[in-house]
């Protein structure tokens, strides 16, 4: 699983549901996309062992 | 998990909404119909109107872009350089590469070479906080390149989520001044400003970079390296923690503020002359923008060498 912002690979034993995968690794799904081969997921999807996605943060600050 | 719309395989979810939608549903439907609607709700602009977007290479601001496009609006984008290092170029790249894509005009301006500094410049003088001199200093070229180049409206790319930290924020002061200014448009209160508009108040933040994933927009991911313990991104976890438990909370801290909150802070009614330096509209004789740039100016300006100094 490769995680963004900064940018970071972690390991994770599957098969997992996506909403378990962001909870165990203490992050909110509503402030992350996950992505497998450029297609989104769904916290109800399952990614698998071999699988590599990719959780993008969608959070932004500073001066608009 | 279904489309609410279609049935079919849904890659969005919207909690908020207690729903979710396939991508064409999403992009085309959910997406597309809330632009439509805050645009007409708030009378944002014409079909005709020459529309300025202020673009940065992030999610929001290039999903506005190719919104407005895709709606048949005669839209351009701006962009302005604040000299960040390679951040400030792989973000500039990606503005000029998104304007060729839509075919649009893409006017970018380098700070440095308008204002004579840089943000990190502005950002080591620690006079203020780098966010807040970086916005000053976007407001004020973005609002003086529109009205120069005609435009009739500037568009940005803010956010639900965006517009709820700020109201959280002032809640939080009680700013009151701020908070009888928030709002989806900002009328031209000055000759010298041009009409602001947000037509992306009404999508939440996650849900414009879906948007862009689905598109296949390639925005800039990495965040601006001077952003780091930014207030506005403290409220937005905060609010997301409750949104996890609540969806929905944050739309309704908005709305009900839009709908029932803000009558009850009417407009202070300072009048706006014209700042003593640029022209620029300002309750004072100089704008926020001349007095901030002045103090950079100084600190980074080589001192005259005194001929008569030992």
């Amino acid at each position: 699983m490769k995680l963004r912002n900064p940018d970071r690979e972690v390991t994770v034993t599957g098969p997992l549901r996506v909403r378990d995968l962001l909870v165990g690794v203490g992050l909110h799904p509503n402030a992350v996309l996950v992505i497998r081969d450029r297609e989104l997921l769904t916290g109800e999807d399952t990614v698998a062992d071999t699988d590599t996605v990719e959780v993008r943060p969608v959070i932004s600050g500073g001066a608009r | 998990m279904k489309c609410r719309r279609c049935r079919g395989r849904a890659v969005v979810e919207v909690p908020r909404a207690n729903a979710a939608f396939c991508s064409a549903c999403f992009t085309d439907h959910y997406v597309r119909n809330l632009v439509v609607r805050a645009i007409r709700h708030d009378r944002m602009f014409g079909p005709d109107a020459r529309i300025l977007v202020a673009v940065s290479g992030g999610k929001d601001s290039l999903a506005l872009w190719q919104i407005l496009v895709d709606l048949g609006y005669e839209a351009d984008g701006m962009y302005v350089g604040l000299g960040i290092g390679g951040y400030s170029d792989r973000s500039g790249k990606v503005c000029q590469d998104f304007a060729d894509r839509l075919g649009r005009k893409l006017i970018a301006v380098d700070l440095e070479e308008y204002a004579g500094y840089t943000v990190p410049q502005a950002a080591a003088t620690k006079r203020r906080p780098a966010c807040s001199t970086c916005g000053t200093s976007k407001r004020h070229v973005f609002n003086a390149v529109a009205r120069d180049h005609g435009y009739d409206v500037l568009a940005t790319g803010h956010n639900l989520d965006d517009e709820v930290a700020v109201l959280f924020g002032n809640v939080l002061r009680w700013e009151t001044g701020y908070l009888a200014r928030q709002s989806p448009v900002l009328e031209s209160s000055h000759p010298s400003l041009v009409r602001k508009v947000k037509p992306l108040y009404r999508i939440a933040e996650r849900e414009t970079a879906a948007y862009c994933v689905l598109k296949g927009i390639d925005y800039v991911v990495e965040e601006c390296p001077l952003v780091d313990g930014n207030t506005q991104l403290k409220y937005k976890r905060a609010l997301d923690a409750l949104e996890e438990q609540s969806p929905g909370t944050k739309h309704n801290f908005l709305f009900g503020f839009l709908d029932k909150g803000k009558e009850h802070f009417p407009a202070d009614g300072v009048e706006l002359r014209e700042c003593e330096s640029c022209g620029s509209a300002t309750p004072g004789d100089t704008c926020a923008y001349c007095r901030a740039r002045s103090a950079v100016l100084l600190t980074i300006q080589p001192r005259p060498v005194d001929p008569d100094s030992p």
